[in-house]
């Protein structure tokens, strides 16, 4: 079958990252058709489950707020026609405003905070909206190379329409100087993926006296996706 | 194509318990689901065949029939109402996974073709940029031998989307994920 990965998709295999050097396959994936298993897919099951926990401002159950900057991220989950993908299920986790998990592996020599516990869940709605209030994560250090520090993030995971549509991603903050140091990020190959990853600071969702807002639109494989013919152009196939 | 691109996937990192795995999902069945219970156990490993602690592996799959809950399978055999037929877990500190489910049954093929029963898995890590599709199917189940994705696969690796079954009285079947090196897995470009 010819079928070509998204030539604006990360490589598995990417040096600078380390732990992608005795993770990453070493034989090439085996292209499938598209039969009722792949455009299926857990979405609609996983999304009908319960209710919203969209405020990681508050959602530890302790009397307190998070500490830090007060953000909301919203956004479209749409497919690559454009649809919108409504009722589906958004997660999110992240760091707390200092940088720290709420995990028990995460080491990193900075306070919890009592009041913020780091994920959340909501569901998009008829037209794909989705929206979050939290806190903006802190960078933190981690042990790829010398002085490594990853850039604020919130990872997301989505479901999407069928088993082609899943995806797991991070949204990064715009203006961000750790960017351009960062080989997860830079594992995407091309400046115009990149900036799709960068939330964007939107003024008409910043509320007044209370909350900046970031607008973060996500593209997912509609069911039929990616045509059965390499998605590559020729001039950029060139390379 | 559209001018839309679609949103690259990042790794999930290691801290996406709380994010993914609040509530682990890999007991799939109830007590008035239908079909042959089944118990799958594997691990995941790396190029090292050192364990993978920090995996998430999730099951899509058919029930017992071979009817996907899902609205793009119009189909009129029936649902059970049971049954969802998504699993998630994570791997523990020796790489190990576990699911309770049923064997699905076959499900067709474009072109009129019929599919072996088998388990849609996607595997997540640290290190992993992308998620890693993959499929469980049963050595025991004569229809692999006619499957047409297996088909597709040399011969020599298709062993390693073959779930085996364990001695004993129990339907227990080992299914290990190599993402790496000697033995690795078959993973599928969807």
């Amino acid at each position: 079958m010819a079928r070509s990965r998204d030539p604006n998709f990360p490589p598995y295999f990417y040096e600078a990252y380390r732990s992608t050097v005795r993770r990453s396959p070493r034989q090439p994936l085996i292209a499938v058709p598209h039969t009722l298993s792949e455009i299926t897919g857990p979405g609609p099951v996983v999304s009908s489950a319960d209710g919203e926990d969209n405020d990681l401002t508050q959602n530890l159950g302790a009397e307190g707020e998070a500490i830090g900057e007060r953000i909301i991220v919203t956004g479209r989950v749409l497919d690559d026609d454009g649809n919108p993908v409504p009722n589906t299920l958004v997660e999110i986790w992240q760091a707390n405003a200092a940088g720290r998990y709420r995990h028990r592996i995460d080491q990193h020599h900075a306070p919890l905070d009592p009041n913020f516990l780091g994920f959340g869940h909501c569901r998009t709605d008829e037209q794909g909206n989705y929206q979050f209030t939290t806190v903006k994560p802190g960078a933190y250090p981690w042990e790829n190379h010398a002085n490594a520090w990853r850039p604020a993030h919130i990872h997301f995971s989505l479901f999407g329409s069928s088993w082609v549509s899943r995806l797991v991603t991070q949204m990064y903050f715009p203006g961000d100087p750790l960017h351009e140091l960062d080989p997860i990020f830079n594992a995407v190959p091309t400046d115009a993926a990149r900036d799709r990853l960068i939330g964007k600071y939107a003024h008409d969702v910043t509320k007044s006296g209370w909350a900046l807002g970031y607008r973060f639109d996500i593209i997912l494989r509609g069911p039929e996706g990616t045509p059965f013919e390499p998605p590559v152009p020729s001039r950029t196939a060139k390379r | 194509m559209t001018g839309r691109g679609l949103t690259p996937p990042q790794t999930v990192g290691p801290f996406f318990h709380g994010g993914m795995l609040q509530r682990p999902l890999n007991v799939m069945v109830a007590p008035e689901t239908k079909g042959d219970r089944v118990r799958i156990e594997g691990h995941v490993y790396d190029g090292d065949h050192a364990p993978v602690s920090d995996a998430v592996v999730e099951f899509w799959q058919a029930n017992a029939v071979g009817r996907y809950r899902h609205p793009a399978d119009q189909r009129s055999m029936p649902l059970d109402q049971s049954f969802a037929g998504f699993g998630r877990t994570g791997t523990d500190e020796a790489g190990a996974f576990w699911f309770e489910t049923i064997r699905p049954g076959p499900v067709p093929f474009p072109g009129g073709g019929t599919q072996a029963p088998h388990i849609n898995v996607a595997v997540f890590a640290r290190g992993l940029l992308h998620h890693l599709p993959t499929r469980l199917y049963f050595e025991d189940d004569p229809a692999v031998r006619d499957d047409p994705v297996l088909r597709t696969v040399p011969e020599v690796r298709r062993a390693t989307l073959l779930a085996k079954r364990i001695a004993g009285g129990k339907p227990v079947y080992r299914f290990d994920i190599v993402l790496q090196g000697d033995g690795e897995t078959v993973f599928f470009l969807i």
